[in-house]
């Protein structure tokens, strides 16, 4: 028997690099085969060396395949250890490579979406976008730097694990792990999203609803200010000791909500955003309605 | 402000970039908090093109293709509203409408998502016929081509807003009037909650709602910052799912499964 032919570090650092095109040929009919085949071509040309191996072969990956890109990963490791096996002559059929293919493709989309899509670039995203605001570059530098690192790590990672486990993977991910980390990511992402809505969504009401007139002393008396930089000086000291600048307070309806928990509107606004997602309302004329709100409402004095 | 050629140049380079990732969905490049300052770096505008990045990243963040299911197009919204904002040459004062402008704009770019995506099919075919030759040099040229095609689909839009120039897009930006700025920043400060909302309905289950409302609630804590926040949710989320653990154990009747329909269904596969 001939010697065993085997994928070295190298070529399956190859292949997790050419993962990165994976959805390069995204397409109706069969989604990302283009690229799942484009990725394996450096595994392809090593196992198989007779001709009609090889179209086997690339015919075998350019069946629909269709999966997170980065949890991705895992499925190309297990497959190229059963690529592997069966180059060395074991009975690995085209329908066990096809069926470990799909039936890893769903759930690990079912974890990558929620745990990259809506957790992590949420969170990085909402970070980053914190600093940008300022005008500071280091908002997206460390958007860009972490998100890679974690990335790269994760592609080359799993892919290690998948070749590793190679068949047995699919029982492995089906046990608690899988379940684990899904529910953990969104636990997290809940938390945030949590903190994201009263931070990030910007409701105020400023439509005044009471002016009470304040008791002497709780106000800064400026008419009574000594003149010149004393008065700045004593007006200021007034003021950080907590005193009103005017003599009538003025309350708008936002301090109201304020006073119930600030972030209300916010959280309102979002709930009515997820019925009427839900009401298969299109996100984009959500967004142009609440455009249209905002202006109407500002013109009508209300914002 | 116009450009000179070099500029133009890196501005279609980084419109390439940004539509190759918009698909790819690897390095990040087509999210606007990348796409947005790049553009502001290779043209000079830095700072506001930061702020424009950080304001539409905000918008965006829920924006994901999901299956076959494509979001509206971050990179064609980050890229052109970038340019509209440097060629409008108002600085800081230009984001509310150049955002508002990068929300139709997401919109005309899913559209020429679909149409490379259909464009993809047909190529896709082309490499079923490189794989029936055994030609993996073949597979490898039409996969590069797609991928192109994907950056072209960014590039072509920015080069057609550059080619219109700085004065037709400025003029267009100063007849737009004080109050419907400030409506549009208004409405700006309102539309995130849309890409939330789409996450939650997304994760929502009623064992993690709970964990929203605490979220929520500690937000209003103005000394707690994200990573404070991130942190304590870390926390949580370990916390919740050691709870869980060790209570199931108490309670195990050793049965196979695992509470996972899926899981059970590749079990029985």
């Amino acid at each position: 028997m001939a010697e065993r032919i085997h994928l070295t570090k190298r070529d399956r650092f190859h292949v997790m690099w050419r993962t990165q095109l994976l959805q390069g040929s995204w397409n109706y009919e069969r989604m990302q085969n283009g690229g799942w085949c484009y990725s394996l071509i450096p595994a392809i040309k090593k196992l198989y060396t007779n001709k009609d191996d090889q179209i086997a072969a690339l015919k075998r990956h350019l069946e629909f395949y269709n999966t997170h890109p980065y949890v991705s990963a895992p499925v190309t490791g297990v497959v190229l250890a059963l690529e592997e096996d069966r180059a060395n002559g074991a009975p690995v059929t085209d329908v066990a490579i096809q069926g470990v293919k799909v039936g890893m493709m769903g759930p690990l989309a079912g974890v990558g979406d929620p745990v990259f899509w809506f957790t992590m670039r949420p969170i990085l995203g909402a970070l980053g976008a914190s600093m940008a605001l300022t005008g500071s570059i280091l908002g997206p530098i460390i958007f860009f730097v972490a998100w890679n690192i974690i990335r790269l790590a994760v592609l080359w990672y799993t892919q290690e694990f998948g070749y590793r486990a190679g068949s047995a993977i699919t029982k492995d991910v089906s046990g608690g792990l899988l379940g684990k980390v899904t529910k953990g990511a969104s636990i997290l992402g809940m938390f945030v999203l949590g903190a994201l809505v009263n931070r990030w969504v910007n409701v105020k009401f400023t439509p005044v609803v009471a002016r009470t007139p304040q008791q002497k002393g709780a106000y800064i008396d400026f008419a009574h200010l000594p003149k010149g930089g004393q008065g700045i000086h004593d007006a200021m000291t007034q003021q950080a000791a907590g005193l009103s600048l005017d003599k009538i307070k003025v309350t708008t309806l936002q301090n109201n909500l304020d006073s119930l928990i600030p972030g209300l509107a916010a959280l309102l606004l979002t709930f009515i955003c997820m019925w009427l997602l839900k009401k298969k309302v299109s996100p984009i004329w959500i967004i142009l309605g609440l455009f249209v709100v905002g202006v109407l409402f500002h013109v009508w004095g209300l914002m | 402000m116009s450009l000179n050629f070099i500029q133009v140049i890196l501005v279609i380079v980084v419109a390439f970039f940004a539509g190759m990732e918009g698909i790819l969905d690897q390095w990040q490049f087509h999210q606007p908090l990348v796409a947005c300052t790049l553009i502001g770096l290779v043209t000079g505008t830095l700072v506001p093109c930061i702020i424009l990045g950080g304001q539409l990243q905000l918008i965006a963040l829920g924006w994901a293709n999901v299956g076959a299911a494509v979001a509206p197009d971050a990179a064609l919204a980050s890229v052109a509203s970038a340019i509209i904002l440097v060629l409008g040459g108002q600085g800081r004062s230009g984001v509310n409408s150049a955002i508002a402008l990068a929300v139709p704009l997401a919109v005309a770019g899913l559209l020429l998502t679909t149409l490379v995506r259909t464009l993809a099919t047909g190529i896709v075919h082309l490499m079923d016929a490189a794989a029936a030759r055994g030609s993996f040099s073949g597979i490898d040229f039409w996969q590069y081509v797609a991928v192109a095609m994907q950056g072209l689909r960014i590039a072509i839009p920015a080069g057609l807003i550059l080619a219109v120039g700085a004065g037709p897009v400025k003029s267009l930006l100063n007849m737009i009037p004080g109050w419907l700025n400030q409506g549009l920043g208004i409405g700006g400060g309102m539309v995130v909650a849309v890409g939330y909302a789409m996450v939650i309905n997304m994760m929502a289950t009623a064992e993690v709602w709970p964990f929203f409302a605490l979220g929520f609630v500690m937000a209003t804590i103005p000394n707690l910052t994200l990573i404070a926040l991130g942190t304590i949710g870390v926390a949580l989320a370990l916390i919740y799912l050691a709870l869980q653990e060790s209570g199931s154990n108490n309670a195990s009747t050793g049965v196979a499964n695992t509470g996972d329909p899926v899981g059970d269904i590749i079990d029985n596969y």
